[in-house]
């Protein structure tokens, strides 16, 4: 795989309107090529709608963005996508070679055949990720760790430029999250790609992250994490009062998050 | 009589090329219709058949038209009512609950023979006329060039269909398609195995194939072969018994494949374990 060119996402007055209700507005964002950013906020906040806007699967309500200095189109090939790790069903007749190849031919119609060079690049991709040794066994059986990788090395195969993922980490147990996220990181790095990560919980990411996007009802705040997990901005943020603090390496909120963490199982099943 | 003289009846060998078209079809499907667990949306779009076969015998005469026609309507109305997993089984229900009252009063207002319209809830295989095998080959043309032609998209929104979507994969759209070819291949199922029979052809090959394989490409041609071998032998055994239905005879075929999958697939995995698949 050869590093690709990164680019760059803007946002300009960019507001969004869903069902009569304002998710986010007048937002000016631009992610620098190869940056890591990290969107946060409370559930129905809007940021799992940010990610279809970059898919060009919604439509901004005013405003503008580009991606690539191109309107935002669906089945965009330089965008890759990681999901929610959700479990696959144990009798599903297919292998994790399979569930990564989807990530080059999935979305083509008409009778495609493997070349050498395609079987070489999948073997790669799955190398990359230390999914070599389980490859060939049904997908169901794996453990969500496991299938998380393969979806990693799904989303990266291709030329990809740009890399979307809507709360990967959710459902893993954290030696799993921190083992997902330096993956996440490593390979951005060494394709020199964009990474936009939505997440509940900053600490996982916290080390790689070079902006935090905050989004809560109607209102926003885009800048480095030290900027932005701070008493003062999250309490503006929320409207009520907040308080940020930092433990060892790891930043912990009071406040508007132990709602969020109570409502962790739901939110699956809500934003999903 | 023999079975050799069976085979050279026009009758039989229309049969058995009907059974082959019916099977191939069928098994191309399975796979998809075990992944995204439509098992029951096949069961209803079968018997739906027999009320639009009942609505095709008042309105024209022809019962096969008007069941193909009936599968399009269903299909278009379960996709429109709509919903996935457990919501789309309940719509299917609604409709098949109203379908076949209806099905039930369209029958009452015939006077003919009403043999044609219970012949596509058992099967008539061995009625075929040269008229309903050039539909069936063309159609069974139709679902395999459709299939062809969906199938990674198909396999990509039935797999993940977050990342599908996301991916530029119209999800939506490749589920309505596939529902309409389902319908299709299982009224046209029903006129070989019988309504209350499709799901022998139409499942229960490939749920057998997923069994002992997980290669998407292998599970699709095992379930082909399944098919194939259960309506084919089926209807020679039939022929060769010349009392029993072919349909007994395909369902017990295949219902025998499936168990066999199921007992081998289950000492493989035992064998191989979890551990043995994955290392560390």
């Amino acid at each position: 795989m050869t590093p690709q060119r990164p680019i760059a996402v803007e946002l300009e007055g960019a507001t969004l309107q869903l069902g009569g209700r304002l998710l986010w507005q007048d937002l000016d964002l631009t992610i620098e090529p190869g940056s890591f950013v990290a969107v946060l906020g409370p559930n129905g906040a809007g940021k799992t709608t940010m990610l279809e806007v970059l898919l060009g699967l919604k439509g901004l309500t005013a405003g503008r963005v580009t991606v690539g200095g191109e309107a935002p189109r669906r089945g965009d090939r330089r965008i890759g996508y990681v999901p929610q790790q959700r479990a696959f069903e144990r009798g599903l007749p297919i292998r994790g070679r399979d569930l990564v190849r989807l990530g080059l031919d999935g979305p083509r119609f008409g009778f495609s055949r493997l070349q050498n060079h395609d079987r070489a690049e999948i073997d790669e991709a799955l190398a990359t990720v230390g999914a070599l040794g389980y490859a060939d066994a049904p997908i169901g059986l794996l453990s969500g760790g496991e299938q998380q990788r393969l979806r990693i090395a799904q989303a990266l195969l291709g030329d990809r430029s740009l890399l979307l993922c809507d709360e990967p980490l959710l459902s893993l147990d954290p030696s799993h999250q921190h083992e997902v996220t330096a993956l996440l990181d490593r390979r951005r790095r060494e394709l020199g790609i964009s990474v936009v990560f939505v997440t509940h919980e900053i600490n996982p990411v916290l080390p790689y992250v070079d902006t935090v996007l905050y989004l809560t009802n109607g209102r926003w705040a885009a800048g480095p994490p030290n900027d932005i997990f701070t008493s003062e901005r999250l309490s503006a943020l929320y409207g009520t009062s907040i308080d940020v603090l930092r433990i060892r390496d790891r930043i912990v909120v009071v406040g508007a998050d132990e709602e969020d963490h109570a409502c962790h199982p739901m939110h699956a099943a809500v934003d999903g | 009589m023999d079975l050799w003289f069976y085979l050279q009846q026009p009758f039989a060998q229309h049969a058995l090329v009907a059974g082959a078209l019916v099977a191939f079809a069928c098994g191309l499907i399975g796979p998809f219709v075990v992944m995204r667990g439509m098992a029951f949306a096949v069961h209803g779009t079968s018997e739906l058949a027999f009320t639009g076969a009942a609505a095709g015998l008042v309105i024209a005469g022809d019962p096969v038209a008007g069941a193909l026609v009936g599968a399009v309507v269903v299909a278009l109305l379960i996709a429109t009512l709509g919903g996935e997993g457990h919501e789309r089984d309940s719509t299917i229900g609604v409709v098949l609950a109203f379908g076949l009252g209806a099905g039930v009063l369209l029958l009452s207002q015939y006077h003919g023979f009403a043999t044609a319209a219970t012949n596509i809830l058992f099967g008539d295989i061995f009625g075929v006329s040269t008229g309903q095998l050039t539909l069936l080959l063309i159609l069974g043309g139709a679902i395999a060039v459709v299939m062809l032609f969906i199938r990674r998209p198909l396999l990509f929104a039935s797999i993940d269909p977050h990342v599908a979507r996301a991916r530029g994969v119209r999800v939506e759209l490749l589920g309505a398609v596939f529902l309409l070819v389902l319908a299709l291949t299982v009224t046209e199922a029903a006129q070989i195995v019988g309504t209350l029979l499709v799901l022998s052809l139409a499942v229960t090959p490939a749920a057998a194939a997923t069994r002992i394989s997980a290669n998407p490409l292998a599970v699709t041609a095992l379930s082909v072969l399944f098919a194939l071998v259960a309506a084919e032998g089926g209807l020679v055994a039939s022929l060769a018994s010349s009392s029993v239905k072919p349909s007994v005879f395909i369902t017990g075929i295949s219902f025998a494949i499936y168990v066999a999958c199921r007992l081998l697939g289950t000492a493989r995995r035992s064998a191989a374990g979890r551990a043995a698949v994955v290392p560390a």
